[in-house]
């Protein structure tokens, strides 16, 4: 089971960046859990510097951007 | 190797992007004709009445706002995903204070930011060991030297103004960073930040975008931006468009020339809650400019509009004590009323 974090304040591209990544599950045909992080610690614990930020099984893949389902979806898969 | 369903097929931006051009193009050179046109012969109003004016001011500035930011937002968003802000920290740390200082408000320049990342950027600064004054000077040039602001005052006042707006803007950004570096200001930052330790501060970021991906990002982004600032251009238009057509020179020289003292720090003052309605302004200002309103309290007024931003000020009370968000506004004000008064005793 992948493990795939939105990082991000609640604010509306944090929540578009969720959506994507759930409409990118069912592209994949992946299971995942997502987790939505808003806690500035943790965010920064990351190394993130631009939310929204994306990260799955640990690797942060997208910083500062709203990367479409279909980039999640090949981040997924890799 | 399972095979991803095609869920949406893509025209490659690369290919329709001359297109594109070529209709832009010829937009922005219909679109003075064509408002004459509407206003004098299509409306029938007559050439020099307050009414007929007003009219043309609104019919051209619309499309012509519009053009430039979808065209022009849409090319800077592509360039700016270049300069991602994990790249400025690690071309920052470790410099002197100057270097550091006028690199941090370049950054701002190019830099993709918006106020919501102002947090975790801060943080990521403080952990990298970047000196406070250096990420102010950033905090300070971002929102300031914004893309929107530049855009719109190269196409409605020529570059000279826009030239002009930048050094001015990024002189009270390094001034600011300088000043502020100078203060012993680390107290009153919240002591938790100080204890984030990010795993050496690299951040991990190794997926690299393609050309491709990052066009689509900034056609993306665009559609968002002019989604969000349509409403406050028209308004912004509207009113720009009646101080055009019916307010008379005499009463905008009068209340905000060179004479009136008190002129530059009204406008700051009637400035600071109009944030993010940076779009919507510039033809307000334009209205003003062109009715003779000096370029000090005119530049005054659109620096306080852009970067005072109570919103960021609400969101930075996350990490340091409001005494520190006071002295970094203050330090700011101070800049601004300093660029107007000087443009307008130097008379230009």
């Amino acid at each position: 089971m992948k493990v795939v974090e939105v990082l991000g304040p609640g604010c509306a591209n944090c929540r578009r960046v969720e959506a994507n990544a759930r409409e990118a599950l069912a592209i994949a045909g992946v299971q995942a859990e997502i987790h939505h992080v808003t806690d500035y610690r943790e965010i920064a614990a990351r190394g993130v510097l631009a939310t929204p930020g994306l990260v799955i099984d640990g690797r942060v893949v997208s910083t500062g951007r709203i990367p479409s389902a279909g980039d999640i979806a090949a981040w997924l898969t890799e | 190797m399972t095979a991803l369903p095609v869920h949406r097929t893509h025209v490659p931006f690369r290919a329709v992007a001359p297109v594109v051009v070529v209709a832009w193009l010829a937009a922005w050179f219909v679109n003075l004709p064509l408002a004459n046109w509407a206003a004098y012969d299509l409306l029938g109003l007559e050439r020099g009445s307050h009414l007929g004016d007003a009219v043309a001011f609104f019919l051209l500035d619309v499309p012509k706002v519009l053009l430039l930011l979808l065209g022009i937002m849409t090319v800077v968003s592509f360039l700016r995903s270049y300069f991602p802000p994990e790249r400025m920290r690690a071309a920052l740390a470790g410099r002197g204070t100057l270097p550091a200082t006028v690199g941090a408000a370049a950054f701002g320049v190019v830099t993709p930011f918006c106020s919501c990342s102002a947090v975790p950027l801060f943080i990521g600064f403080v952990e990298a060991g970047i000196p406070l004054g250096v990420t102010f000077a950033f905090l300070i040039s971002s929102p300031m030297v914004n893309e929107v602001a530049l855009v719109l005052l190269w196409g409605l006042f020529g570059p000279g103004i826009a030239l002009l707006y930048m050094a001015a803007g990024l002189t009270v950004a390094v001034v600011g960073g300088l000043v502020l570096g100078r203060l012993p200001l680390e107290k009153w930052i919240e002591p938790w930040v100080l204890a984030v330790r990010a795993g050496g501060g690299a951040t991990s970021l190794d997926v690299r975008l393609s050309v491709e991906q990052r066009m689509r990002d900034a056609w993306t982004s665009t559609q968002e931006l002019v989604r969000r600032v349509l409403l406050y251009v028209i308004i912004g238009i509207g009113i720009g468009a009646f101080i055009h057509g019916f307010v008379p020179t005499e009463l905008v020289a009068q209340i905000g020339g060179r004479d009136n003292p008190f002129a530059v720090p009204i406008v700051v003052a009637i400035a600071i809650p109009l944030y993010s309605n940076a779009a919507g302004t510039i033809p307000i200002v334009e209205a003003l400019l062109g009715k003779g309103m000096p370029l000090g309290t005119t530049l005054a007024f659109m620096m306080a509009i852009v970067a005072i931003s109570l919103p960021e000020f609400v969101i930075l009370r996350r990490v340091m004590q409001l005494r520190l968000i006071a002295v970094f506004g203050g330090v700011v004000v101070a800049g601004i009323l300093a660029v107007g008064f000087l443009f307008n005793a130097l008379g230009i």
